[in-house]
């Protein structure tokens, strides 16, 4: 595709697509079109890579409870595939190498880094996301107190946090605040609202 | 990240049969470490292999006495284990001090050997690195050097293993046992990783088609009275700037043996065995306390940013000999 084509698309908005899905466009564009830019200014030999797959891969898992079949390139993580695949964006991308916990999920009922594993490695897998955790209408209580407690500001992080602080429980290993902090010392809170995250997970833990 | 041919397999035939002696072959299985580095594309492996679904889960005691730990136990798992926990809590507290809660339910033991390290030149592909472009130099020699090795360095590279379970492992006599298309073979721990000298783009001793089915620990009783002290710039989910495992055996206020072993400051995992010859049969005191720790730290050499670590690792090592030996 030529260049002025891209430029053509990205301020021709496509009638029909939603506002998120102009912009994924608009930015994988964007990216695309700055490196190739860039490189050619400084009169480097563009490096041609043939990003066309080798295979894709299909997965049937069970998401939230549902069966679900992907048909996936096997580079896509398990996060990008519940994002923008499945269309479950509870599950957030943060720093998207394992070191900010934002897109935490349970996998068989435990807690990881979707953005670390393959959604190619997920066959047969139970993943269970924010949106399989509660809704407005039947809050885990975790989620409730979460909203006691405001353990959160912006928002980002707490999907991760709650679905951490389930895993956590579940794993039965820490009980005092230092445990808790130490076991929850892989979801960052870029707004500080520690202490009150830590107030909502021992309430819980507590049975309160 | 670079495309790549994916394929599952369930049993440990199938694995060596897919890998063959592929160079650009990789297996996967936590995936905390590799997926990182092809997200960087770091890593680029032509075919990467799941062998999540091979039978290497379990932790089992033999009847020498002997703990024979699958490659693909989990790090919580292992950490959590109470043969583990209860005979050697250097390797559970190791564990439970590297990484999150997440990263240990998904990173395995196989895996941990070969994680790679943190060097911050490493994981910057514009910046030279031998470890990564061999021949294109070291840019922590001159430049902010702060975590980096200050033993078993060579002016090729000063990146230092990051691991924390290898350091416990490093401590005791472990085994790790390798399989490929032409057998079974075992690899004592110590050989098993790779000093840098002019070739520090090699971790280990592993070849193309190499499998590890397990690691094996050697019965220690004396294990039972060991520790790890890890020393980092944040309490938790931080690399070590220096750690500590220790299992020490006293009796009578006198040390029989001892084995220590340090970490954040050696381009591989660090036995101190000058320092565990010196303590046996002396009293469990301050005096040998010190001694030790400055045998351990005596060939170490700090480069601009780093030279803390001598006099940091040597107050590791006595803080973990005061806490094993009273």
């Amino acid at each position: 595709m030529a260049i002025n084509e891209q430029e053509d698309l990205l301020v021709s908005k496509p009638s029909g697509s939603t506002r998120r899905e102009f912009l994924q466009q608009a930015s994988a564009l964007g990216t695309g079109l700055a490196i190739t830019s860039s490189a050619k200014a400084k009169g480097l030999p563009v490096n041609k890579i043939n990003f066309s797959t080798p295979g894709n891969v299909t997965v049937s898992l069970v998401v939230n409870g549902k069966n679900k079949t992907l048909d996936v390139d096997p580079r896509v993580t398990l996060l990008d595939a519940l994002r923008e695949n499945l269309q479950l964006m509870g599950t957030k991308k943060g720093c998207d190498r394992g070191q900010c916990g934002a897109c935490t999920v349970l996998v068989e009922g435990r807690r990881i880094n979707s953005c670390l594993h393959l959604a190619a490695m997920c066959e047969g897998a139970h993943v269970t996301t924010i949106e399989g955790i509660g809704g407005v209408d039947n809050l885990h209580p975790m989620q409730t107190a979460f909203l006691k407690h405001d353990a959160f500001q912006c928002g980002y992080c707490t999907p991760g946090q709650i679905c951490s602080a389930i895993g956590l429980l579940k794993e039965g290993h820490a009980t005092t605040d230092d445990e808790i902090r130490e076991s929850m010392s892989g979801n960052i809170c870029r707004c500080g609202a520690y202490q009150n995250i830590l107030d909502a997970i021992k309430e819980v833990h507590s049975g309160i | 990240m670079y495309p790549f041919i994916f394929t599952k397999v369930n049993d440990s035939a199938g694995a060596i049969s897919a890998v063959g002696t592929n160079p650009h072959a990789k297996f996967i299985s936590g995936g905390t470490n590799i997926l990182d580095l092809m997200k960087m594309n770091i890593e680029k492996p032509e075919l990467l292999i799941d062998i999540n679904n091979l039978d290497f889960k379990k932790i089992d005691v033999q009847s020498n006495g002997n703990i024979l730990i699958g490659a693909l136990v989990r790090n919580s798992d292992l950490a959590y284990n109470a043969t583990i926990s209860k005979h050697y809590p250097l390797l559970s507290q190791a564990l439970l001090a590297g990484a999150s809660a997440q990263l240990r339910n998904m990173a395995t033991t196989a895996g941990n050997l070969l994680q790679r390290t943190r060097c911050y030149y490493f994981y910057d592909t514009v910046m030279p690195c031998n470890k990564r472009e061999p021949g294109t130099g070291c840019s922590a020699l001159t430049g902010y050097n702060r975590m980096h090795a200050i033993l078993g360095i060579s002016d090729k590279c000063i990146a230092t293993h990051p691991s924390d379970m290898c350091v416990a492992l490093a401590a005791l006599d472990t085994i790790i046992h390798v399989q490929n298309a032409s057998g079974k073979r075992t690899i004592p721990f110590a050989d098993f990783h790779l000093l840098p000298g002019d070739t520090p783009h090699i971790d280990n001793v592993l070849q193309p088609g190499d499998l590890i089915t397990h690691v094996e620990i050697a019965a220690l009783p004396f294990a039972n009275n060991s520790t790890y002290v890890k020393v980092r710039d944040r309490a938790s989910y931080e690399f070590a700037l220096t750690s500590a495992a220790v299992a020490l055996d006293v009796s009578g206020g006198t040390i029989k043996a001892a084995r220590i072993a340090l970490g954040g400051v050696g381009t591989k995992p660090w036995r101190a065995t000058a320092a565990e010859q010196f303590v046996a049969g002396k009293p469990a005191n301050e005096e040998t306390y010190e001694a030790a720790a400055g045998l351990a730290l005596k060939d170490a050499k700090g480069y601009q940013y780093n030279a803390f670590k001598i006099e940091l690792a040597k107050r590791s090592i006595i803080s973990a000999l005061q806490n094993t030996g009273g």
